[in-house]
């Protein structure tokens, strides 16, 4: 029985610690607000607080804590991306992820099962290849693998050579994790309230206001906020939100889907991915089977879900695991996927004074969720683009200058 | 088999088969129409699972498919639905989610430390000291998951259909087939699904007024009505709506089939599921919906008890009470959580008939019997406290309690369809609002409880689906019949009371979750896991939702239901898979291919031939030298092939490619590449110009399809007169090459003098090849004289076998693409998508030349132009190795500049023409000069030298493919 459950056994009554934070009116003035309180928001919050003592800071949502694409995401995290910017960013990433449940002293389920990317041509085996050699480089664990370690990692997979796609060889990522994708937020949330940060939900940004090239405040469904600085971190409304504030963003919308099964004993321990078809399957610690695939062929603002995705969807997965046809999907669900050109995010400073973007999250903004905090927070307190966001700053477009990721993007767009 | 109830009871049996099965290795037997659970039940066997926390014992509950409490495992197949499974002969059921055996699972001493494990306890510990979670996740883990995947499984046959229907109604109880019938008599073809083997839903098993038969009655009355008018009505039974998607296309699963059902207007009578109480122990095998008895009863003939306590707020419970004495079971006592019971028929003849009725009581708790399996009796307590003008409590007897305390609406497919479900604190229960003008809501889905009152409502919902409007019917006023109780939860008896039974939540779960901060339905959901099980919520979201209200003070009216995800029931992944669709492409010498031994590899949708023999690095050697000094034959099939024809044409790829094709004459081809809007390059090919006003354009076989919707939707834009038809796999295409080629090709060719100056590099034309209509093209990707030549597909064969035949004298042989990957290295030509990635520009990849300098647009042209100002920061060289080294760098191995990654390796071999090792490369622009050294970090991370080489490395002067 480990320690941290005895006082409820021990205890008459419930020892409620109140994780997420109560209610607050809304105060006139603040000097950070912060759109959006998902995953990045509220770890920019946590990072103001806790490293820069900045605490007169509210976080806005326009629904529920958590509720977007932090409620929505399927919850990898890797680190084994293809460009040398991306790969140091995502890696600075997985080093704050591995203390989290330390920081918060709340479990989220961090869990290390390695990451395997299937390649079923010679192009994927190549870029494979390349994905493997950059990490090294970098100092992240990634290798080519071929059939033979790949049935040792993951007997279950149908490696056999007469199938439509045989597997040829995989892109090996041995810290690739996953975790409970709404406690991030819950321990986000409650070490920044601990700090003092408000955290507002069901308080709608509809207007933001800017002066002289700076911004000044932002109005609310609640009423007018004046402050100095403002963050949007709004992943699916980035383009919607930025334009309230003047800004245009070379994003499209994109709907994004995936199931979970009925919960089954274990029996899958890696994330297994194959970008060739547009798969990807883990095995959650209460046994569901999540199961994502290739965002929709279409941009929308819509979080429905269709048939036509999971049908596409579970024939491949029969294709990797034959023996899972029995087994039941038990709930679909879409979420909203900001994709920018070069599958890289947008972030840092903007051209309006005090304006900081977190955006073009696309289908990877889970596992930067405390790196995203951390950097943006430095961001924000320094009024400064700091040198790990460099190259994720939003004027790269106007010069081509992109960091090209749509070669380690998992799955298809 | 213990005795079944004689006819009319069990409505779905037939009784001259009987079925034999196991369960936990015991033989039952059954009749056919039995599920698992029913036969289970006639069998006295009421224990079939254990549940997901706390492995308590769970039996029937809604006899519906509407719970988790009956999953069981089959050998091929976990969480299998125990009360709509139905038995066949040698079916070996086994319970799942034990240790040991049903009846004693090792698992139940987790309860005894409920206390330690408190809703959410996960996230409280297990993460101290770091990395200790690794141990105890795998221990939770094993703990988890329900029934077992059998990893032997292979190759179910499952298969789609696509239906269309101008009305379909989801769900043939009354209303449902009341619709169906109107709809059809207004002349419409309906399609009528049904997840029941039967029609009539409830009418089957409800008792819906005092009389026993008056729900068959009018089921039998509605037969009539629906054979009238079958030739406009498909009817589906055994068949599950599943998911309800936009513009009207619903999931319907039927056996091994998905069927795609898309309809112009959909009628939704899916009907509404009882509610269960929430007290101690109200999870006992024995206690169950009154509905799931009336089930047992009427549909399977099974007796669910002896002696039976009912607890109601409606009439319903007393129609339940009056279904269980008739069938011999003893009624010792209905327990109305109200202190007067509202005028209903039925309760009128509980009364006369002198059933122990117990107003302004409530369950305290339920007991188990001896060995813990099954309901012994139950403890009822005045449902006010301070109740005084009540006895106090008492003890009750019985082996089943059937639970009648009121429905929710089944509002999945509702919801899906973007419905509001809100909850209603009139009827106390969900309403149904806001549905799209295409689809409608009837019968208990839209509120209404009474029988004739749905079946009125569901012909005139079917009339309106039929576009005529016919008489309204009276509005029916949900709080004029409310069927529910407001809030069906006592928690005064000792025992755990359970909101959920998927998930082992108790009330004070709830509370402590809304404690901890979970005070939106949502964020409650998230944290105690309330609803997320696989009965989805169906019957805790209502009680959940009550108790979250009453804690936080919350409006109920106001908060929210949650979001309603599809699909409505679970759905097999092979019924979703199908028979799986992956086309596979074959060019029309595949057969040709095999016969030669050649290796195949997958290449886009296609399939090409690697190289001819058993090892293929030494055949790939062997054609490559077949190429060079003779002459070989490979097949092209599979590139892209796009005719261009009208008056613009020229302009279209003036804007399209990077080159200039405006002087290019006909009868030439020249070099296309294409790039996107930020640069890129995407494709290249051969734009040859057939005549005046059209162009046959050659793309890459992975990027065919591509480049065809790419123009498609330029030209969608700019709206050139150009017509655009995709003939990729339309034409066979063998490219032959080597200096031997045209004296083979020579003798097969009319129409066309092949000699150097009749057919220089680069002409294209017309001709006839062994008599049959060609497009030939001198090309010269592996840099030999060599010619391509494009006839139908239906040739392919026949031009392969003339070309094999008359290149015999010259020991002619097939290649492979690995071959040719080697020659067109030597040649020092690029693949798109190999020797470029997604970032590159065609200045990069050393294509400067292929920009039509004076063109004032073309795509890509400003983004590669603001490129250029930058300067470039890579480019594409050719390298060699020296020619004794041992292990050579892979492609994709990484070019350095000190410490800085500069590159990486794109092609590379080992060349058998120049005997050493060549390739393809990035690096630094600084580092570009022929004769420099290429740092590449190789196998094993060790670095290996190189020397920046001109390109290309074979006949620079291009003497062989112009000769």
């Amino acid at each position: 029985m480990p320690f941290g459950l005895l006082k409820f056994g021990l205890t008459k009554t419930y020892p409620a610690r109140r994780i997420l934070p109560r209610q607050h009116d809304l105060k006139s003035r603040y000097d950070v607000v912060i759109i959006g309180a998902g995953g990045h928001g509220l770890a920019t919050a946590y990072y103001l607080a806790t490293r820069y003592g900045i605490t007169n800071v509210a976080v806005l949502d326009k629904g529920y804590l958590g509720g977007g694409n932090t409620a929505r995401n399927t919850a990898i995290i890797r680190a084994n991306y293809l460009t040398p910017e991306g790969v140091a960013f995502y890696k600075e990433s997985m080093d704050l992820w591995r203390g989290l449940s330390d920081e918060f002293d709340l479990n989220i389920l961090y869990s290390t099962r390695g990451h395997l990317t299937l390649a079923h041509t010679d192009g994927a085996l190549r870029t494979a290849r390349w994905r493997a050699e950059v990490n090294k480089h970098l100092g992240v664990d990634s290798d080519l693998i071929y059939p033979d370690e790949i049935a040792r990692l993951c007997p279950q997979l149908d490696l056999s050579k007469n199938v439509r796609y045989p597997i040829l060889g995989a892109l090996h990522h041995p810290p690739g994790a996953t975790a409970r994708h709404d406690a991030v937020a819950w321990g986000y949330a409650e070490g920044a309230a601990r700090h003092g940060v408000e955290i507002h939900q069901h308080t709608e940004v509809t207007g933001i206001h800017v002066q002289g090239g700076r911004v000044t405040g932002v109005e609310t469904t609640r009423g007018a906020i004046e402050c100095g600085q403002v963050l949007q971190a709004v992943a699916g409304a980035s383009s919607l939100v930025a334009r309230m504030a003047g800004l245009k963003l070379p994003i499209k919308t994109i709907p994004l889907q995936a199931c979970v099964s009925v919960p089954l004993k274990p029996f899958l321990d890696p994330i297994i991915v194959s970008g060739s078809l547009h798969t990807y399957i883990w095995q959650t610690t209460r046994g569901e089977l999540v199961m994502g695939g290739a965002t929709d062929p279409y941009p929308l603002y819509s979080t429905r879900s269709t048939l036509d995705f999971k049908e596409g969807l579970m024939a491949h997965i029969l294709e990797l695991f034959p023996f899972l046809s029995e087994v039941r999907v038990n709930r679909q669900w879409a979420g909203m996927a900001d994709m920018t050109p070069d599958f890289s995010p947008v972030m840092g400073m903007t051209p309006i004074g005090g304006y900081y973007i977190d955006s073009g999250w696309g289908t990877w903004g889970f596992k930067a969720t405390p790196v995203a905090g951390f950097r943006m927070a430095e961001c924000i307190a320094n009024n400064r683009q700091p040198d790990l966001l460099h190259p994720f700053r939003i004027g790269r477009f106007e010069t081509f200058s992109q960091v090209g990721e749509k070669g380690a993007a998992s799955v298809g767009h | 088999m213990t005795a079944r109830l004689a006819p009319p009871y069990g409505l779905l049996l037939d009784r001259d088969r009987s079925i034999r099965f196991s369960f936990e290795g015991q033989p039952i037997e059954g009749y056919a129409g039995d599920t698992i659970a029913s036969a289970l039940a006639a069998n006295d066997i009421w224990l079939l699972s254990r549940s997901f926390k706390y492995h308590r014992p769970r039996g029937i509950l809604s006899m519906a498919g509407d719970d988790a409490n009956t999953l069981v495992q089959l050998p091929d197949e976990p969480n299998v639905l125990a009360d709509l499974h139905r038995i066949s002969d040698g079916l070996a059921v086994t319970g799942q989610h034990y240790t040991g055996s049903l009846r004693s699972d090792g698992g139940q001493w987790i309860e005894r430390i409920a206390k330690f494990l408190p809703v959410g306890f996960y996230y409280r510990a297990f993460h101290k000291p770091r990395g200790i979670w690794d141990f105890w996740e795998k221990r939770i883990r094993a703990r988890a998951g329900l029934g077992t995947v059998n990893e032997a499984v292979r190759g179910r046959y499952y298969d789609k259909e696509y239906a269309f229907a101008e009305v379909a109604v989801v769900g043939a109880g009354a209303a449902g087939v009341a619709a169906a019938i109107e709809a059809a008599r207004a002349g419409r073809q309906v399609v009528l699904i049904e997840r029941q083997p039967i029609l009539g839903g409830a009418l089957n098993h409800a008792r819906v007024d005092a009389r026993a038969t008056r729900g068959v009655d009018l089921a039998g009355a509605l037969a009539e009505d629906l054979a009238a008018v079958e030739d406009r009505i498909t009817i589906l039974t055994d068949a599950t709506c599943t998911g309800l998607f936009d513009d009207n296309l619903l999931a319907v699963v039927t056996g091994n089939r998905l069927i795609k059902l898309r309809a112009e207007q959909v009628v939704l009578a899916t009907g509404a599921i009882e509610q269960p109480m929430v007290f101690a122990n109200n999870d006992l095998p024995g206690i169950m919906m009154g509905s799931a008895a009336q089930r047992l009863l009427w549909l399977y003939a099974v007796r669910p008890g002896r002696h039976a306590v009912v607890v109601t707020v409606n009439g319903d419970g007393y129609g339940v009470a009056l279904d269980l004495a008739e069938a011999g079971v003893t009624v010792q006592a209905i327990v109305d959580l109200r202190t007067a019971a509202a005028p209903d028929s039925r309760v009128e003849e509980a009364v006369s008939r002198r059933y122990p009725i117990l107003q302004g009581f409530t369950v305290d708790r339920a007991i188990a019997n001896a060995g813990g399996h099954h309901l012994a009796g139950v403890d009822l307590v005045p449902a006010e406290k301070d109740d005084m003008a009540t006895p106090a409590r008492r003890h009750i007897a019985c082996d089943l309690l059937c639970m009648a305390v009121g429905w929710a609406p089944a509002a999945s497919l509702a919801a899906h369809a973007g419905a509001a479900v809100t909850y209603d604190e009139t009827a106390n229960s969900f309403t149904v609002a806001d549905l799209p003008p295409t689809i409608h809501a009837t019968g208990a889905l839209a509120g209404i409880w009474n029988t004739d009152d749905a079946i009125a409502h569901g012909r005139h919902t079917g009339r309106r689906a039929a576009g005529s409007h016919g008489e309204p019917t009276a509005k029916t006023d949900a709080a004029q019949l409310s069927v529910s109780a407001p809030f069906p939860c006592s928690e005064t008896g000792d025992g755990k009371a359970f909101v959920d039974f998927d998930e082992d939540l108790t009330p004070e779960d709830i509370r402590n979750s809304i404690a901890e901060g979970f005070d939106h339905i949502e964020l409650l959901k998230r944290f105690s896991t309330v609803g997320m099980g696989p009965s989805q919520g169906r019957q805790s979201v209502t009680n959940a939702l009550r108790l979250l209200c009453r804690e936080t003070g919350q409006a109920i009216q106001e908060s929210q239901g949650w979001t309603n995800r599809p699909p409505a029931f679970p759905e097999k992944i092979g019924q979703l898979a199908g028979r799986g669709f992956d086309p596979v492409r074959k060019t029309p010498m595949h057969d040709r291919h095999l016969e030669a031994g050649a290796g195949m590899m997958v290449a886009g949708n296609w399939l090409r031939p690697v190289g001819y023999g058993s090892n293929l690095s030494e055949a790939a050697i062997a054609e490559a030298r077949a190429v060079r000094n003779g002459v070989g034959l490979i097949d092209v099939s599979t590139l892209g092939g796009i005719d261009l024809r009208g008056p613009d044409v020229v302009e279209f790829l003036n804007r399209l490619y990077t080159m200039d094709y405006t002087k290019q004459p006909v009868g030439r081809g020249r070099y296309a590449l294409m790039c996107d809007m930020t640069g890129t390059v995407m494709d290249d090919g051969v734009a040859c110009r057939m005549a005046q006003d059209h162009f046959y354009v050659t793309a890459t076989t992975g990027n065919s399809d591509g480049v065809y919707r790419s123009m498609l939707q330029w030209n969608a834009q700019w709206r050139l007169e150009v017509d655009i038809a995709n003939m990729t796999g339309a034409f066979a295409a063998v490219n032959i090459a080597g200096p031997q080629s045209r004296k083979v090709l020579g003798p097969l060719c009319e129409g066309i003098d092949l000699s150097a100056a009749g057919f220089p590099y680069m002409a294209v034309g017309e001709a006839s090849v062994a008599g049959m209509p060609a497009r030939i093209m001198r090309v010269g990707f592996v840099g030999e004289l060599g010619y391509e030549i494009h006839v139908p597909a239906g040739y392919g064969e026949a031009l392969w076998d003339a070309l094999t035949d008359a290149g015999r004298p010259y020991h002619c042989r097939p290649f492979g693409v690995e071959a040719q990957r080697i020659l067109r290295l030597e040649k020092g030509h690029i693949i798109i998508g190999q020797d470029t990635d997604g970032l590159t520009h065609p200045h990069e990849a050393g294509m400067g030349w292929a920009i039509g300098k004076r063109k004032p647009f073309f795509v890509g042209k400003r983004a590669i132009d603001i490129q250029m100002a930058r300067g470039l920061e890579r480019v594409l060289v050719g390298f060699t190795l020296p020619p004794q080294t041992a292990v050579l760098p892979e492609e994709c191995h990484l070019v350095f500049k000190g410490e800085d990654i500069v590159g990486r390796v794109t092609s590379i071999v080992r060349s058998p023409t120049l005997g050493q090792p060549i390739g393809m490369a990035y690096t630094a622009p600084d580092r570009a000069e022929p004769g420099m050294p290429i740092l590449i970090k190789g196998p094993m991370g060790r670095y290996i030298q190189g020397t920046v080489a001109a390109l290309p490395f074979y006949d620079p002067e291009n003497r062989r493919q112009a000769g």
